[in-house]
């Protein structure tokens, strides 16, 4: 369970690298797809058969209107300068080899101090939250739907669902008055 | 913007149909088996999107004025505020409670109000993705 | 634990194309990666050995259920993601209208 789960975020993670170095935007959109399609198979995995209804169709709209927005603007190439040619002999760009060996010090620090501080958690596969034991008892009597999760989401975290609904409305209305068609014109 | 081949808005015409009754077969038993409110959105979005791409929005005469999906989004918001409104005045007097009987667990009228909160949640998210694929996609051509 | 440390570098893979990106959709592509490493953090946290999917079915006696509590938080924030990104992308079409590129460098006529 754990080597299969460990695989499929490894091709997630060779998948992410590509998609931020290729050349043409196009095929940068399609991999990018194939890191949320790759987590709907984790999910999968992870026994949560909600999310993974979600995460496919969001995932399909979001690159319908992606490839939209990217094959409308007629650019597609992306350069970068590696190396710089001055009279004939090829000097290293130092802003280059700068950012890599920030990168690399920087990742290190982060992934040690990660790793500090999981250590609280429980280890893969035993409860780590506190309310699970009171949700799963007594979601089925006092909220009367066979679906767990939906009884979360509704009924125990009802604010929540409030909140997520009118940031959606909001989103909307931003997008309407961001493309807004009649402005002022001089 | 052109519409596609007569192969595929033949097969368009077929598919819909059955997108959209699978969309609502979800969200009316969202209390019994996987599923719930925003994934039956999505899926009903997918619908509509279908048959804008499928059949090119100069046939189907889509103008700004003439949108309907954003009062659609705002009636529904509306309805999911009243009914947690209405549990003010009905039962005990706190906001926000599940107000309706609850039946035996595993029937389809069951769960209190949780089936009409899919509904109004349901209609929401749909209406707000089909229009953000109308605004960025179809009417940012009309600018230039 | 590793698998916990293999998310992080999701995370981070997200993190570098925020960062050191010249395009806007190569920053949103960034942006996109790093909600879907905290979406599989989530998940992660509420699994339970053995378990079942949270759904009680007439008939058969279950015992051990998956967390549903992190699923119930996901759910949600997985809708808010669409929304953010579908701003980011309308910001970059005025962007492209207005100076006719989507280099972030060659935006400079807000002066302060």
């Amino acid at each position: 369970m754990e080597t299969i789960l460990a695989i499929i975020i490894g091709f997630m993670i060779i998948g992410a690298l590509f998609a931020l170095h290729a050349k043409d935007l196009l095929s940068a959109l399609i991999a990018c797809g194939i890191v949320g399609y790759g987590l709907v198979i984790c999910f999968l995995l992870l026994k949560a058969p909600d999310l993974a209804i979600v995460q496919i169709v969001v995932e399909t709209i979001t690159l319908i209107i992606m490839v939209a927005v990217v094959l409308d603007s007629s650019r597609r190439e992306l350069k970068e300068k590696a190396s710089i040619r001055v009279k004939g002999i090829s000097y290293v760009n130092t802003r280059y080899v700068v950012n890599i060996i920030a990168v690399i010090l920087f990742t290190a620090l982060l992934l040690f101090f990660f790793s500090e501080s999981i250590d609280v958690l429980a280890p893969f596969g035993q409860h780590a939250t506190r309310m699970s034991t009171a949700y799963i008892e007594h979601a089925a009597d006092q909220t009367g739907s066979a679906n767990l999760v939906t009884g979360v989401v509704f009924d125990f975290r009802g604010y929540d669902t409030m909140g997520e609904a009118t940031i959606l409305f909001t989103a909307v209305i931003g997008i309407l008055t961001i493309l807004r068609i009649k402005g002022k014109e001089k | 913007m052109h519409g596609m081949t007569s192969i595929v808005k033949t097969v368009a015409r077929i598919v819909v149909g059955v997108i959209f009754l699978y969309g609502v077969y979800i969200i009316t038993h969202g209390h019994l088996t996987p599923g719930g409110g925003f994934a039956v959105g999505a899926v009903i979005a997918g619908a509509f999107i279908l048959l804008v791409l499928a059949f090119g929005s100069d046939v189907l005469k889509l103008k700004v004025r003439e949108a309907g999906s954003s009062t659609f989004e705002s009636i529904s918001i509306l309805a999911f505020l009243l009914l947690a409104v209405g549990a003010l005045f009905i039962g005990t007097h706190v906001f926000f409670q599940n107000y309706l009987p609850k039946g035996k667990v595993g029937e389809l009228i069951s769960a209190g109000v949780i089936p009409l909160y899919n509904i109004a949640v349901g209609v929401e998210v749909a209406a707000a993705l089909v229009t953000i694929f109308l605004a960025l996609v179809i009417y940012k051509e009309e600018v230039k | 634990m590793t698998l916990y440390i293999l998310c992080f570098a999701l995370f981070l893979t997200g993190l570098y194309g925020v960062l050191t990106k010249r395009n806007i959709i190569k920053i949103v592509i960034g942006l996109s990666v790093m909600e879907f490493s905290i979406f599989l953090f989530l998940a992660l946290i509420g699994y339970t050995n053995n378990g079942d999917a949270p759904i009680l079915v007439n008939g058969k006696e279950q015992l051990l259920f998956v967390d549903p509590l992190p699923q119930a938080m996901v759910l949600t924030a997985i809708v808010i993601g669409l929304a953010t990104n579908a701003m980011l992308l309308a910001i970059a079409i005025r962007i492209y209208r207005k100076y006719g590129t989507f280099d972030v460098r060659k935006i400079n006529q807000l002066k302060g």
